[in-house]
């Protein structure tokens, strides 16, 4: 469960804006961090605080593979991104470093940029703190719930090899 | 159950004998692939999670492309971590500066990736060689260290959107105007999460360069893969390259498809991108005579003989335009050669042509033609995000090698027919 407040951005955020190719010989995700957002809102960076929210539109994260932009977002303190839609790779990165993202196109919509919303991961319940709105996100299946149990992919790897 | 082309190999990879759309499953993998920007991220969370086996020497891939030769310290740096990791596990498929070539040419070309195969790449791009009907696809870094280590991954079973193509080009028409006009279709999350069947008459049409383009984009409509069917133009090339026996899977007669889109090859024009998305697609005649400063010709997605043999024939003879930067750079060592064979590297260069190796350079505004604010290119690369080649106010355009080196000719957008 997290509550934070809410940085919202439109439909097709991509990953070149979350962080930008420039940066990506940046060698730790405090490194990263530093940029998040930069070419979108500059002062992201600058307001953003340990558990806030990151809500976005139709296809967020989308263009290259990179696994610094989810690497990138979580290390700036967001505790979870909501979407309408997420990009197939960046959807993938997310769960493999253990970094919840939900998907729900009524919520990405309906909440406002700097309302303040609480996310239960365990029901997928959303709820909108300012308005009173609450949301239903299509909760995990179960094997992407051991992923994210673990810690992320190669944690969950690790134990099944180690037996 | 009826399955796609792209079920039917997740199926044999998974050991199933059948799947359907939104099934997770865990599947093997022929081939892993990474690079120097992505490779760095993934040794680095193989070792963090404790491992210190790799599945298969001969089944993994790295291809130091990006930024090479390296263009700062912090690119030295990882291209050093990527190295390292190779000599350590004695990595078979290592390239380094001088073997490098982009790595969704290099494989193909390299007889790495063939029909059925399942493959991941931490490289978005890696849907590239389901034009020889292979399942591939992009993936990140963790998902990288995972298939190195484990030699399979998850995957959720995607449903498809077919493409059915009929008809033959008009004269400059090439695989980029097609991949384009389906992207300007469908948008830039027109295939989310979903694969794109290329099937129809028009298909053995197409020349493999031309289906390595189209494959290659595939992704700049959110597709998980693009995939083409098997034919003679495919066994032919993966001949003499390919050392395994080439595994055809051909979808279903009745497949299920989700939408099913028509081009007719003989009605497409010229087409291209404009700033900022793949998706915002003109034909040349209607943005005819747009001024630039900057054309690139290279990357995964045009940096083959064909589209250098094009790009020549347009330039032979020809000046690039006062005021304009004409940057080529064939993908591979391979292509760069036969460039030099065929006579093209001087056409380039008499033409006022800067003639590079092969690297992925201003694709990604990593270097070799970073532009500032206010410059606008032509370029024939596959992505014109906000700052993809510089400056967060550069703009790039994409298009095809032959409007690219017109463009270049006449210093504004043109096609061919416009010289
Ligand atoms: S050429 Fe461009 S799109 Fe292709 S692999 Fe290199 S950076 Fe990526």
């Amino acid at each position: 469960m997290v509550t934070g407040k809410v940085f919202k951005f439109g439909d097709n955020v991509d990953t070149d804006v979350i962080i930008p190719a420039r940066y990506l010989n940046a060698p730790s995700p405090e490194e990263l961090a530093k940029h998040c957002m930069e070419d979108i809102d500059p002062a992201f960076v600058g307001k953003v605080h340990q558990g806030d929210i990151m809500v976005g539109g139709a296809n967020f994260g989308c263009g290259s593979s990179r696994e610094h932009a989810p690497i990138a977002i979580q290390a700036s303190g967001v505790a979870c991104v909501i979407a309408a839609s997420f990009a197939r790779i960046f959807y993938r990165n997310a769960i493999n470093i253990g970094f919840p993202i939900l998907e729900c196109p009524e919520a990405a919509q309906a909440i406002g940029n700097g309302d303040t919303v609480s996310v239960d991961f365990s029901t997928g319940v959303i709820r909108d703190e300012t308005t009173g709105q609450t949301f239903q996100a299509a909760a995990f299946p179960a094997f992407i719930n051991r992923i994210i149990d673990k810690g992320g992919l190669l944690k969950y790897l690790k134990a099944r090899q180690d037996g | 159950m009826a399955m796609t082309m792209t079920q039917k190999i997740l199926a044999a990879h998974a050991g199933l004998e059948s799947v359907k759309a939104g099934d997770l499953i865990e599947a093997k993998l022929d081939l892993v692939l990474g690079n120097d920007v992505t490779t760095p991220v993934a040794v680095d969370v193989f070792d963090k999670a404790g491992f210190t086996k790799i599945f298969d020497k001969d089944k993994i891939a790295i291809v130091l492309d990006h930024y090479t030769p390296c263009k700062d310290i912090k690119s030295a740096e990882l291209c050093h971590t990527a190295r390292t990791f190779a000599r350590r596990f004695s990595i078979t498929n290592f390239f380094d500066v001088g073997q490098v070539g982009i790595e969704h040419a290099l494989l193909p070309e390299k007889g790495l990736v063939g029909p059925g195969d399942c493959i991941i790449g931490a490289d978005s791009h890696t849907c590239t060689y389901g034009a020889l009907g292979a399942f591939s696809t992009g993936v990140g870094s963790t998902d990288m260290a995972a298939g190195m280590a484990m030699g399979e991954n998850w995957f959720k079973v995607p449903s498809a959107i077919r493409v059915e193509r009929k008809g033959k080009y008009q004269p400059y028409v090439s695989g980029k105007d097609v991949i384009l006009h389906l992207i300007g279709l469908i948008g830039v999350d027109g295939a989310l999460y979903k694969s794109l069947e290329f099937t129809g008459d028009g298909v053995a049409e197409l020349s493999m360069d031309d289906r390595f383009t189209i494959a290659n984009m595939a992704i700049e409509a959110g597709a998980k893969n693009g995939i083409f069917p098997v034919d003679e133009k495919t066994l032919a090339y993966v001949k003499g390259r390919f050392p395994r026996e080439p595994k055809i899977y051909q979808a279903d007669p009745d497949a299920e498809y989700e939408q099913t889109v028509t081009i007719d090859l003989s009605a497409l024009e010229p087409t291209v991108s404009l700033p900022h998305l793949p998706s915002n697609t003109r034909t040349v005649a209607q943005v005819k005579g747009t001024p630039i400063d900057q054309v690139v010709i290279g990357s995964c997605t045009n940096g083959r003989i064909s589209d250098m043999r094009i790009a020549a024939q347009i330039l032979k003879g020809r000046k690039v335009a006062d005021g304009v930067r004409c940057i080529v750079i064939p993908a591979t060592q391979a292509v760069y050669k036969q460039c030099i064979a065929e006579g093209l590297t001087e056409i380039f260069i008499d033409a006022g042509c800067a003639v590079s190796t092969p690297t992925c350079g201003p694709c990604l505004g990593g270097h070799m033609g970073c532009m500032c604010a206010g410059e606008r290119a032509v370029a024939t690369t596959n992505r014109n995000f906000v700052g993809r080649m510089g400056h967060v106010k550069s703009e790039v355009i994409l298009a095809s090698p032959a409007v690219a080196a017109a463009s270049a000719v006449a210093g504004a957008v043109a096609a061919p027919t416009d010289l």
